[in-house]
């Protein structure tokens, strides 16, 4: 096949074989309000492969135990398999060591856990803490929260009107004060791909640690935290096509160790007195309670699903079908696209003049189209573009250019009965 | 006509569409009519935030009957809003009070008034039980 071959990475690029990865995929074939379902909401959560499907199936079926506990022979079994989960999320984000991988239920854990723990230790009166403006609600309020408490102060890095990082004024932040930078690798309604190797850099020649918010990056790009050198980078991963109430926090083992445990209780223990506690090491140190085993092992066979696609053809046709969106949204009349950088994930906000997005996104909801609108969760970005919402169509690698026709047709129809 | 009546009414009205896309013209031009609430009632306090839609709602007293008007930033909204107070507006605050609007699931539009889609609607009939709850609190015994 001639295409293969400008692909490096494993896996027949993904237009050649679209039709047994969209039925790998069951809720695709199911229809809604009469009409076949057009899933564009994968920003929000991204649907599940019949694997991952069968996986968690699997576990309450004929694995079912709890782990790191028992010396019978069901719980031996499934504590491999979800310590095997945690060495593929490891490579998967290639960190040095898997106990650098710390289970949580979703990125909002993994913020609020690095705030509270890092905030406890290392944060006191006056130091800063970083954001930027693009941020979802989940990375800035865990840190307004450590601010309050430790009278620190938020500094956010604006953006410029096509939803880049103004670099310099980030350069101007970093100070001696500077105790963390929190920024989001892609953000959610702009689909901008920030530089994170770069604002990293820039960091630490100043010693200062940062954490990365990748839930929209890892369904869409590889991920090399020891490249990026990032000291936390976090994930949800039920956008990765795995189970919902699991996710993932990357750690670099000497902030882990560092850190005092954000909850505690049975798991997280060496030894228990009344008087004195001695925490168990990594990573079960952060994982008090028994957790989410099935998601656990789920997320690993997502993980070695979309492996298997091949992270680098995801990105190429993600690509071909934000080119192909965004060429058609721009020709419509009164459509302003909110996010045009210039590296941008295949996430596409807009609003059209006049109208309101919840009524575009009721009329698209009848047609089978589901889209977001609103905010997004990002109020203080609407507020910098000084829109109340907007319309969010984000794809998948299971989308295909004939829904984005559907969708520009199902736009059009919106919009004549709105206006 | 009787709460009642004018749900029938509107039921009546909704059987002639064929489809979907019938209805929701009708509520778009429900919507785009629905007369404006004064500018000067457009205020924080009459604000039902919904986390998808706005709705502004004001009401006052006639002659014992509740007046209601209102508006919303979304115009599916506020064409269900139109419909909502062709129904509850200019009755007693009793009438209002017992009112069931069954009509909303017989016209097929229940998914507008589920909690879930965070539209306003939900929260602004309650606010609108609730006013004619204190209309009746309030008016002197018979
Ligand atoms: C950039 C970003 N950060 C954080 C979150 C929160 O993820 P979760 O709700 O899975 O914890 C989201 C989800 O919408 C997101 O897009």
């Amino acid at each position: 096949m001639a295409a293969s071959t400008t692909i490096n990475k494993a896996g027949t690029p993904i237009a050649d074989r679209i039709e047994n990865i969209r039925a790998d995929f069951p809720i695709l074939s199911r229809k809604v309000n009469g009409k076949p379902l057009i899933y564009f909401d994968n920003g929000a959560t991204a649907q599940k492969p019949q694997s991952v499907i069968d996986a968690v199936d699997k576990c309450y079926t004929s694995q079912n135990a709890n782990i790191h506990r028992g010396v019978h022979t069901l719980s031996q079994e499934i504590t491999v398999e979800y310590e095997k989960a945690r060495v593929t999320v490891q490579k998967h984000l290639n960190a040095r060591y898997s106990h650098e991988i710390i289970f949580t239920k979703g990125t909002t854990e993994s913020i609020n856990l690095v705030a509270t723990s890092f905030g406890k230790k290392f944060i006191s009166k006056g130091d800063e803490i970083i954001i930027s403006v693009m941020e979802h609600h989940s990375n800035i309020l865990p840190w307004q929260v450590i601010c309050e408490e430790k009278g620190a102060i938020l500094k956010v890095i604006p953006i410029s009107d096509s939803g880049e990082l103004l670099m310099d004024e980030y350069k101007k932040l970093l100070s001696d004060k500077t105790k963390i930078v929190a920024v989001t690798h892609i953000s959610n309604t702009l689909g901008t791909i920030n530089p994170v190797k770069e604002i990293i850099e820039l960091a630490h020649a100043k010693n200062i640690p940062v954490l990365i918010d990748g839930a929209q990056a890892v369904p869409h790009t590889s991920v090399d935290v020891q490249d990026l050198d990032a000291d936390f980078y976090v994930y949800s991963g039920h956008k990765l096509f795995g189970p919902t109430g699991v996710g993932v926090l990357y750690g670099k083992e000497k902030w882990l160790n560092e850190m005092p445990p954000y909850q505690v209780g049975g798991g997280t223990i060496k030894t228990v007195t009344f008087e004195k506690t001695v925490y168990a090491d990594l990573p079960l140190k952060f994982e008090a309670g028994t957790p989410h085993i099935a998601g656990g092992v789920g997320l690993a066979v997502a993980i070695d699903y979309v492996n298997e696609i091949g992270l680098d053809n995801i990105a190429a046709y993600e690509h071909e079908l934000l080119v192909y969106a965004t060429e058609a949204l721009q020709k419509i009349e009164g459509l302003k696209i909110i996010g045009t950088a210039t590296k941008k994930a295949s996430v596409i906000s807009f609003v059209v003049e006049g109208l309101h997005p919840f009524d575009i996104g009721t009329i698209l909801d009848q047609l089978g189209i589901a889209v977001r609108t609103g905010h997004h969760c990002t109020q203080p970005l609407m507020q910098r573009y000084e829109i109340k919402g907007t319309v969010r169509a984000s794809f998948a690698f299971y989308n295909t250019k004939q829904e984005v026709d559907e969708f520009i047709i199902g736009l059009q129809r919106a919009i004549k009965m709105l206006k | 006509m009787s709460i009642q009546e004018i749900e029938n009414e509107i039921v009546e009205e909704f059987e002639m569409f064929e489809d979907w896309m019938q209805k929701y013209e009708y509520i778009i031009e429900l919507g785009k009519s629905l007369p404006l609430i004064d500018a000067k009632y457009k205020t924080e306090d009459k604000l039902i935030k919904g986390c998808q839609s706005q709705v502004w709602l004001h009401s006052e007293l006639n002659e014992g009957n509740v007046l209601f008007t209102a508006d919303s930033d979304a115009i599916i909204t506020k064409g269900m809003v139109a419909l909502m107070i062709r129904v509850l507006s200019n009755h007693t605050p009793d009438e209002i009070l017992n009112a069931k609007l069954e009509f909303v699931d017989k016209i097929g539009l229940t998914q507008h008034l589920s909690p879930t889609r965070s539209n306003g609607l939900v929260s602004m009939i309650k606010q609108m039980k609730m006013d004619a709850l204190a209309y009746k609190v309030k008016a002197p015994n018979p």
